[in-house]
């Protein structure tokens, strides 16, 4: 009997061993169930929102046309997120270079203020930025982009207009022609930003609705004719209000964008979102809209602006030149507004509609394409920058963003759209 | 009262990094025993049952030995000379006229604001500690709590004690928040001390642009330090953990200073932008947005919900290593 004893309390040991064992993997089991809940409500959370789609009245293209021209929101504030990825380099460190070059001089030099607006908008160009928006009336708006640690604040309030970068404790300031600076102001960053203008441009335009994405649909709207469909693709939820969503939509192919998508809030018109997709796919290009937004009166504090002491205040007047100047370079970059600005007497257009191309003369030769130029290192630069092609033209070069390709040729003409690179290849071998 | 202080007096007699328990523990486990009988309940059920005093008791006697270690006070001390240095250097740069940061806004966040008011000055020095000194030191903490117990061999005599194990664990983990608390109240209150006596002081302007009184702004400057002390619940829970992985107190605390600059590092690598939003450092700098007006809750928020899921996460995983663990020292 010993023997069976001494097996029995051995086999029970081990059980014992391997029920501890288990008991203790066991334990395991919490820390690997907290994380798979919060992985599933990261990841379900999000679709169980979308989902919840609001039931409306159902509505033609042109009625929520209507709907979005009489508008009349008056007093609005809210937090609208802008990205922007038009596949360019991540120009993160050189923006801010030159962002605090121009400022950042010794005392006594005449650089510009880092609080003057042209000098914020390079940043807007790529990225996700969180904007904060808020008007009441035509005459009191205040924009606020939201940096990490600080933020760069655009008041204006009746005649005055300031502008306050924290981060730098630095104040413009201009008076009197506070409206038209604005516009330009507006219009600059439109330069810079292509597509997302209009974002704020209601601020120059005191009869509109005051920084909303309404320009956005207007421009869009304007470009409503046969080569565009135009639509009401379902509803949406966009920061907590029901929305209808119109969807825009080149019918020719060739063009770059592969839809224009607003969301327009149910009760008041306002356009609340603006995604731009690209006909290649894959992220939107730019994707602006509301994450919170409040129809109610805001405070009139928040308009109110008295330079903080010790700050270096710099008055609008003399930065005028420079304004001007930044404001001419506008039909070579814009987005959207090429077919506009081109019309009046600038470079020769191609094509209609979505997929109309600008011809420039470059007058001299234009950027040398591998072959013909000697530096080795020049040519890795610039093979890096673009692809070389060739056609009954000639040969040149094609740069590439996600929206927007520019083909500059060998014999000094560029051809730019937002159209993609056999269109622009196609186009020239037309002109020639 | 009185006992837990003794008791702590008892452990830290003999402090010297490292090993500060080693002679005294038995005393200390025994005296805390006895201390849970006179405390509780002077009858029978007092060993078998602990009360909620005793682990209150078994809590304070943690704070009272923490808090007298030498390595303790001389962290708290060099935190608490950061805004002492921040604030003198921009007193000595200023002092010419040129405004601080060399007016491209350069440096940490608000530096520029420190010379029209003493109490941004609180904020310069949480922004500048946040990324590095604060989490280092609650690394050191944290690592050290139960590695380094092990290390000094006290850790079973801790356990000889009825605490339980996972009350020993809640413990010391309760004892490193105070620690991040503390911490964090220290830079705040050198810095406002330092503000106060080398710039003025007065209604201050956020950086929305708007003016608050002076305080409102007192109030925002202790909100933020309470969210930054927050911020480090995250690590904390990271160190408990790493520091129930091993025997040594030396290797717990490196592991988690390691592991708090490689996360520093990969947060800054643009390729990693998905996974960004969870590493526990990302929304550190989002205190900054208390200064708003209005205050934009969305990533403190964020930032809250991701450090106690990291407790959540780190203090659970803690738990099972340690009550599985085999105590051989």
């Amino acid at each position: 009997m010993a023997p069976y004893e001494t097996d029995d309390s051995a086999k029970a040991g081990e059980a014992e061993d391997v029920r501890a064992g288990r008991r203790k993997a066991a334990r395991y089991v919490v820390p690997v169930t907290v994380v798979g809940v919060a992985a599933a409500t990261i990841g379900l959370v999000p679709a169980f929102a979308g989902s919840g789609d609001p039931d409306l009245p159902k509505i033609s293209a042109q009625e929520l046309i209507e709907k979005i021209a009489a508008s009349d929101v008056q007093q609005v504030s809210g937090t609208v997120k802008i990205s922007t990825d038009l596949g360019l380099p991540d120009l993160g460190g050189l923006e801010s270079s030159l962002g605090s070059g121009g400022a950042g001089k010794p005392s006594g030099s005449d650089g510009g203020s880092t609080a003057e607006p042209s000098s914020k908008l390079l940043e807007l160009a790529s990225g996700t930025h969180t904007v904060r928006v808020a008007a009441d009336g035509p005459d009191k708006q205040k924009l606020s982009l939201l940096d990490k640690t600080s933020e760069y604040s655009v008041i204006r309030n009746g005649d005055e207009m300031w502008a306050y970068d924290s981060k730098s404790n630095e104040v413009f300031h201009t008076t009197g022609a506070a409206d038209g600076k604005e516009r330009k102001h507006d219009e600059e960053k439109d330069q810079k930003k292509g597509q997302e203008k209009g974002q704020e441009s209601g601020k120059g335009l005191p009869e509109d609705a005051p920084a909303t994405p309404q320009k956005l649909a207007e421009e869009a709207l304007k470009a409503v004719n046969d080569t565009t469909s135009v639509t009401v693709d379902g509803t949406a939820q966009v920061a907590g209000r029901d929305a209808y969503k119109l969807l825009i939509k080149p019918k020719e192919s060739g063009s770059t964008v592969g839809a224009v998508s607003i969301a327009v809030d149910a009760k008041t018109g306002l356009p609340l979102k603006f995604t731009l997709t690209p006909a290649s796919g894959g992220a939107a290009v730019v994707d602006a809209g509301f994450t919170q937004v409040d129809f109610a009166k805001p405070s009139a504090s928040t308009f109110d602006f008295t330079p903080p002491k010790g700050a270096k205040v710099t008055e609008g007047d003399k930065l005028k030149d420079q304004g001007k100047h930044a404001k001419q370079e506008k039909p070579a970059r814009s987005g959207e507004d090429r077919g506009k600005g081109l019309e009046g007497g600038g470079p020769k257009t191609i094509g209609e509609g979505w997929s109309t191309i600008a011809e420039f003369d470059m007058g001299g030769k234009g950027v040398p394409s591998a072959d013909n130029a000697g530096n080795g290192a020049v040519d890795g630069f610039l093979n890096s920058l673009g692809d070389k092609v060739s056609g009954k033209f000639g040969s040149g070069t094609v740069f590439k963003t996600r929206l927007i390709n520019v083909l500059i040729t060998d014999d000094g003409k560029a051809y730019a759209g937002a159209v993609t690179k056999d269109a622009l290849v196609k186009a020239a071998n037309a002109a020639k | 009262m009185s006992r837990a202080e003794g008791t702590g007096a008892e452990r830290t007699g003999s402090d010297t990094a490292g090993s500060d328990r080693a002679g005294a523990e038995p005393t200390g486990a025994q005296s805390a025993g006895a201390e849970l009988a006179g405390w509780s309940d002077p009858g029978a059920t007092g060993l078998r049952k602990p009360g909620p005093l005793w682990t209150l008791g078994l809590f304070r006697s943690e704070l009272v030995t923490t808090f007298r270690r030498w390595r303790t006070i001389a962290l708290l001390a060099v935190l608490a000379g950061v805004p002492v240095l921040v604030g003198v250097a921009v007193k000595i740069e200023t002092s010419g006229g040129s405004s601080a940061g060399g007016g491209g806004g350069a440096g940490p966040a608000f530096i520029t604001q420190i010379t029209n008011n003493g109490l941004f000055l609180v904020f310069t020095a949480l922004a500048a500690t946040l990324p590095f000194f604060l989490p280092m030191a609650i690394g050191v903490i944290a690592g050290d709590a139960i590695a380094g117990e092990a290390n000094a061999g006290t850790l079973r005599y801790l356990l000889v004690a009825p605490a339980g194990r996972t009350r020993l664990l809640l413990t010391k983990y309760a004892t490193t928040m105070t620690f991040c608390l503390v911490a964090t109240l220290v830079v705040a209150a050198s810095a406002l001390a330092v503000g106060a006596l080398l710039f003025p002081l007065g209604e201050l302007t956020t950086i929305s642009g708007t003016r608050i009184s002076f305080a409102e702004g007192l109030g925002r400057a202790l909100l933020i330090a309470l969210v930054v002390a927050a911020s480090l619940i995250g690590v904390a829970a990271l160190g408990l953990f790493v520091s129930t992985l091993t025997n040594s107190g030396i290797a717990a605390m490196a592991t988690t200073v390691g592991l708090l600059i490689t996360v520093q590092i990969l947060d800054q690598i643009p390729q990693l932008d998905a996974l960004q939003p969870y590493f526990f450092s990302h929304y550190w700098l989002s205190f900054a947005d208390l200064m708003r007006d209005p205050v934009y809750w969305d990533d403190v928020q964020r930032n809250l919900g991701l450090q106690c899921l990291y407790a959540a996460v780190f203090g659970s995983a803690a738990w099972a290593r340690f009550t599985a663990k085999d105590i051989t020292a």
